[in-house]
């Protein structure tokens, strides 16, 4: 990665360089330096811990359903956005960001409230035995809440792109609506649908805020792994904490390269 | 029905529309029941709960010390982190903007890293590096400087989590508008300063101010790096959402949903400007 001479010398590219070493490369090699002091048996040993397995199963399992109900749900909301006329749409578009704009800690507070025994919608759930708030499923709602608007956003603008003609055409050949969906509408939205999906996911995993709040916090019933490596910070167990975070940094990456390959083949289809 | 008339379904008004019609609704109901689930009835709590105990209570709570340490912690590692990412932001766009160089798309990947990584250990990064057992702890205990556990921590933890914010959006909006007025000024004998203040900081502004609302409301409501680094002790490192956080851990109700209200006012006023810039200039919206 050799720059043209211009460019080194350029302001703007040494401020970059040396923001990003600075608040993001050294910060980076500190913990996989610190993963490194350890032996392999170490690490291994305290990644396959029974608490941190039981943890990376909530993260990583409830971000996965977190992920697929939204996109379901992300693929209907940016169809009924997109397609119809109706009052109040352009609200709806909006309101939809509101997860970007409100801070976790408040998403949880009220989602907690809401969601208990006693709140208005954890109230009429609770006589059919369902429990949301201090359980698994808190930590789900908290998920779908924080990761709702990626598959919107991912899908709006190639639904705007697609023409209707393809549509029309299946629906005139005879093909029923089901067919047109799954034939027809499905295929060039797949790209997208991934993208947000797996968008959402991997903020899923790294959230604390508001699931720290919802969630009861106990090990091998609702704790998730970013939780776990505060507790392990308050024990003052780095360790602990380095090879949590290390798993968790792994996953991200890993993560974000799905994301840059389905975004490639998302291009493929426009 | 469909053994009458199969192919011209579609151009039978009568025995198509009331079906149509059908789907459109159930799923536009469906859409916003989801919605309201979610998303409606949660911000609406947020403003019954903070006005249950009255003004007076709300008033209470809004000059309590705690609060207003929390409030003004806040308000200044906001305002150290905007504007540094901000600079950072546009240093960044302007560098990689209508060039092309070896490893150009991993180095935007490098400045979406951010995004992809959890807070949560972003604060624990950090704490590795500046924390007393950490790689510079001793170094900075001969100093006698604080960085974790103190605002320096808060600042970095910030900056680190709303990082790509403004380059992320002022970048396509400098591909856009291309390099020829750029050229034109620098012809005309304008300074590469004076070039970037009156031609390229003007094509840009909307993008950049879509960008600097993003990172500031994603600044005053960070919580789990901030978490990590604060320590969160009441009246001195503890921010707004730590504050939220503790008031609802000791159950005292109309000082988290006080507060909460407050940084729910910041969110409404992000999306209605967020709206606004949508709708009134070309923005792009840009999610990766």
């Amino acid at each position: 990665m050799i720059p043209s001479p211009l460019q080194s010398l350029s302001w703007p590219w040494r401020i970059t360089w040396v923001y990003l070493t600075f608040f993001l490369f050294i910060p980076m090699v500190a913990l996989l330096l610190r993963a490194l002091t350890l032996s392999p048996a170490e690490i291994w040993r305290i990644a396959t811990d029974p608490v941190a397995l039981s943890t990376y199963n909530v993260t990583f399992l409830t971000a996965l359903a977190a992920g697929a109900i939204n996109g379901v749900a992300g693929l209907i909301t940016a169809w009924v956005l997109v397609r119809y006329e109706f009052p109040g749409k352009r609200f709806l578009d909006a309101v939809i960001d509101l997860p970007f704009a409100l801070p976790t800690a408040v998403a949880g507070l009220t989602l907690s409230t809401i969601y208990s025994n006693n709140g208005w919608i954890g109230g009429l759930l609770a006589p059919y035995g369902i429990k949301v708030s201090f359980t698994r499923l808190g930590v789900l709602v908290a998920m779908i809440f924080i990761s709702l608007p990626f598959v919107v956003r991912t899908v709006q603008p190639v639904l705007q792109e697609m023409e209707a003609e393809a549509e029309e055409a299946a629906w005139s050949l005879g093909a029923s609506p089901w067919q047109t969906f799954w034939r027809v509408l499905l295929p060039p939205l797949m790209p997208a649908i991934l993208t947000g999906v797996a968008l959402g996911f991997s903020r899923a995993v790294g959230e604390y805020g508001s699931v720290v709040i919802i969630a009861g916090n106990i090990p091998f019933k609702d704790l998730i792994a970013p939780v776990l490596i505060i507790q392990r910070l308050e024990q003052f167990d780095y360790a602990g904490a380095t090879v949590v975070g290390s798993v968790l940094l792994l996953i991200s990456l890993l993560a974000l390269l799905l994301i840059n390959f389905l975004q490639s083949q998302g291009r493929r289809y426009l | 029905m469909t053994d009458v008339l199969p192919p011209s379904r579609g151009l039978t008004p009568t025995a198509a529309r009331p079906r149509v019609n059908w789907v459109k609704w159930g799923l536009i109901s469906l859409v916003v029941a989801y919605l309201a689930l979610l998303l409606l009835v949660p911000a609406l709590n947020v403003v019954v709960q903070a006005l249950k105990g009255g003004w007076a209570s709300l008033g209470t709570v809004f000059t309590s010390r705690f609060f207003l340490n929390a409030l003004r912690l806040t308000l200044i590692a906001t305002l150290i982190t905007v504007p540094l990412n901000t600079v950072f932001g546009l240093c960044a766009a302007l560098a990689i903007a209508n060039k092309t160089f070896p490893g150009r798309t991993l180095l935007i990947s490098i400045i979406d890293l951010p995004f992809s990584i959890s807070p949560v250990v972003a604060g624990l990064m950090l704490v590795l590096l500046y924390g007393n057992n950490g790689w510079f702890g001793p170094l900075l205990q001969a100093g006698e400087i604080k960085i974790i556990f103190a605002l320096p921590g808060i600042v970095m933890a910030t900056i680190f989590v709303t990082m790509p914010f403004i380059a992320r959006e002022v970048l396509p909006a400098l591909e856009e508008s291309g390099t020829e007025q750029e050229e034109a000024a620098a012809t005309l004998g304008a300074t590469s300063w004076q070039t970037f203040w009156r031609v390229t900081l003007p094509s840009i502004k909307w993008s950049l101010l879509y960008g600097l609302i993003l990172c500031n409301a994603r600044a005053m409501g960070e919580f789990g790096a901030v978490a990590v680094v604060s320590g969160n002790i009441t009246g001195k490192t503890q921010t707004l959402p730590l504050f939220i956080e503790e008031a609802h851990a000791q159950y005292d109700n109309p000082a988290a949903y006080g507060a909460a209200l407050l940084l729910g006012c910041l969110a409404v006023v992000t999306l209605v400007l967020k709206y606004l810039l949508e709708r009134n200039t070309h923005v792009r919206r840009t999610y990766h």
